[in-house]
């Protein structure tokens, strides 16, 4: 983990509430694609913890959709503005499980740290197919961005306004894999759950209080043991989830 | 050159600078930060006699300069924390420690406690009755002058190491409590722990933690702190430990000044992991700022004329 001040290099919306921010700063303590960022904001007392989705020697991307004051007050930053962040907390997915096909699923929010992820994976020459599901096609983010990665993408919209009618599940049970890993909402875990053929990584997310394993506020029983969602994970293995 | 020692109940520290329980684990997640050896010392996490998962999540909710927990006492019990966690501790942290002690009745307080006095790692042993997150426990033994001063007893029989009693916020007498901790033999006070808050979340049309109600703290419960810190230090002859919204070298002056002999420091820690690092070199300058050579010569000052 550090705290630095990072500089916002851009600050721009992807599609209504969704946005993307580049940040410029120290990023050597980023070890895994999946770790997080803890942002505080002017005018809040906690800070708001946000997957990475991508970085390089100095610069971190985070993608955020406006929920509440936090990230609307974030939406409104300005490039060249600085912010107190805790870099390269939790985690992260862990590569070195992967199959040879993996697959990425990503509901909604959940997309952004899949990203990263993806880039590691095909340079490590795995052949990765990505599953980005969203509510409907004027949501959707970031589909060329895997794509020119070279990942297969495939997409999925509840009201069928873009690709396959229904959810990450339906273009799930009819391709290829031998490893996945996911990040998105509860309800699509758990059907993930229900028919995966493989092992994998599921990112989870919770209130937090500290991000960094303190306070105990982000806690889940697991078949290993009692962990920090913000610590021990935010990963955690299929095996391992007790749901 | 500025004087930031102070004496806790026969132990003397560097500074008055103490990590408060449940904000700083077992220490060694922050030693991976920094030398913790720069503090006073810190209060390590609520340990009770068994281990404790504690409540549901959510546990957090954000509020106006401050934040709701209600994490109910998750530890691993006093055999863990003395076959694991102290021996984690002793490779990064070499000033006695201080154990913070939480159950569910008087044998309970008496057991861990009792189990805890042969660490000679442990400088003191803080007994909370105050813990606002669990039922039919915790603070309903600091909410009574008789249920107070039972637990002292219990505890005082058990151990040799010196004693402060952290009490709760939510009663209608806090200083009634102290007195009947003091005259059953504590040797010392902590406050305040966290006043009983709630928030509701306008989209679900619930509360935001789980438990429905958690303990309040953060910058915004200071002014009560210093009013209840000021009050009990006035009403007990034994040393007053400080907490309640402090963030910076300038609370943990004003917390002494309100009487307090040392201070700890809670939520600012989950906010910054480097808060009290920062605080404790910081506070020469402050104390140089407002010309104090020593921490003594303005403890309780501000009861003075």
């Amino acid at each position: 983990m550090f705290r630095g001040i990072y500089k916002i290099v851009s600050n721009k919306p992807l599609t209504k509430d969704v946005f993307e921010m580049i940040l410029s700063g120290d990023t050597s303590a980023i070890t895994a694609p999946g770790q997080f960022i803890n942002i505080k904001l002017d005018g809040f007392y906690l800070r708001r913890p946000i997957s990475i989705c991508d970085y390089d020697n100095n610069t971190v991307t985070i993608l955020y959709k406006v929920v509440g004051g936090g990230t609307e007050a974030m939406s409104r930053l300005e490039s060249g503005a600085e912010l107190d962040i805790l870099c390269g907390l939790g985690n992260g997915f862990d590569v070195s499980k992967s199959g040879e096909k993996p697959v990425l699923i990503g509901g909604g929010v959940g997309v952004p740290p899949l990203y990263n992820l993806c880039k590691k994976l095909i340079e490590s020459g795995k052949k990765v197919t990505v599953i980005l599901g969203f509510n409907t096609a004027s949501e959707i983010f970031y589909k060329e961005k895997f794509e020119s990665l070279g990942a297969e993408v495939y997409v999925s919209t509840v009201d069928g306004s873009s690709g396959v009618k229904g959810f990450v599940t339906d273009v799930l049970k009819d391709i290829e894999y031998d490893y996945f890993f996911t990040c998105g909402p509860m309800p699509m875990f758990r059907a993930i759950e229900k028919i995966a053929s493989s092992s994998g990584q599921y990112s989870f997310e919770e209130r937090m209080g500290c991000g960094f394993g303190a306070c105990m506020g982000c806690s889940c029983k697991t078949k290993y043991g009692n962990k920090r969602i913000c610590r021990d994970g935010p990963v955690l293995e299929r095996e391992e989830i007790i749901w | 050159m500025v004087n930031t020692k102070v004496m806790l109940c026969g132990i003397e520290l560097d500074n008055p600078v103490i990590p408060a329980s449940g904000t700083f684990g077992f220490g060694y997640e922050f030693a991976e930060l920094y030398d913790i050896n720069c503090l006073g010392t810190f209060s390590f996490k609520g340990t009770t006699k068994d281990p404790r998962f504690g409540n549901p999540t959510p546990r957090i909710a954000e509020c106006e300069s401050g934040m709701i927990n209600s994490v109910g006492l998750q530890n691993p019990g006093v055999e863990a924390v003395i076959a694991e966690e102290l021996p984690k501790l002793k490779k990064c942290f070499s000033k006695p420690v201080m154990a913070n002690v939480s159950g569910f009745s008087v044998e309970d307080y008496a057991y861990t406690c009792e189990k805890l006095d042969g660490q000679e790692q442990i400088g003191w042993l803080e007994v909370n009755v105050s813990c606002p997150n669990v039922h039919g426990g915790g603070m309903s033994f600091g909410t009574s002058p008789e249920a107070a001063a039972q637990v002292t007893k219990a505890v005082k029989a058990v151990t040799k190491k010196p004693v402060i009693i952290k009490l709760s916020p939510n009663v209608t007498d806090i200083v009634s409590i102290a007195k009947a901790c003091e005259d059953s033999g504590a040797d010392g006070i902590s406050l305040i722990n966290t006043l009983l808050g709630m928030r509701i979340d306008l989209k679900t049309r619930k509360p935001v933690v789980a438990n429905k109600m958690g303990g309040f703290s953060g910058a915004a419960i200071k002014p009560v702190a210093l009013r209840m810190v000021y009050q009990v230090s006035e009403a007990v002859r034994i040393p007053v430990v400080g907490m309640g919204g402090v963030s910076n070298a300038e609370d943990v002056i004003e917390m002494i000044m309100a009487g307090a002999t040392a201070v700890e420091v809670g939520a600012a820690n989950l906010v910054d992991p480097f808060a009290c690092r920062d605080i404790v070199e910081n506070l020469p300058k402050v104390m140089e700022k407002y010309g104090i050579n020593n921490l003594n010569e303005i403890k309780g000052c501000a009861h003075n004329g």
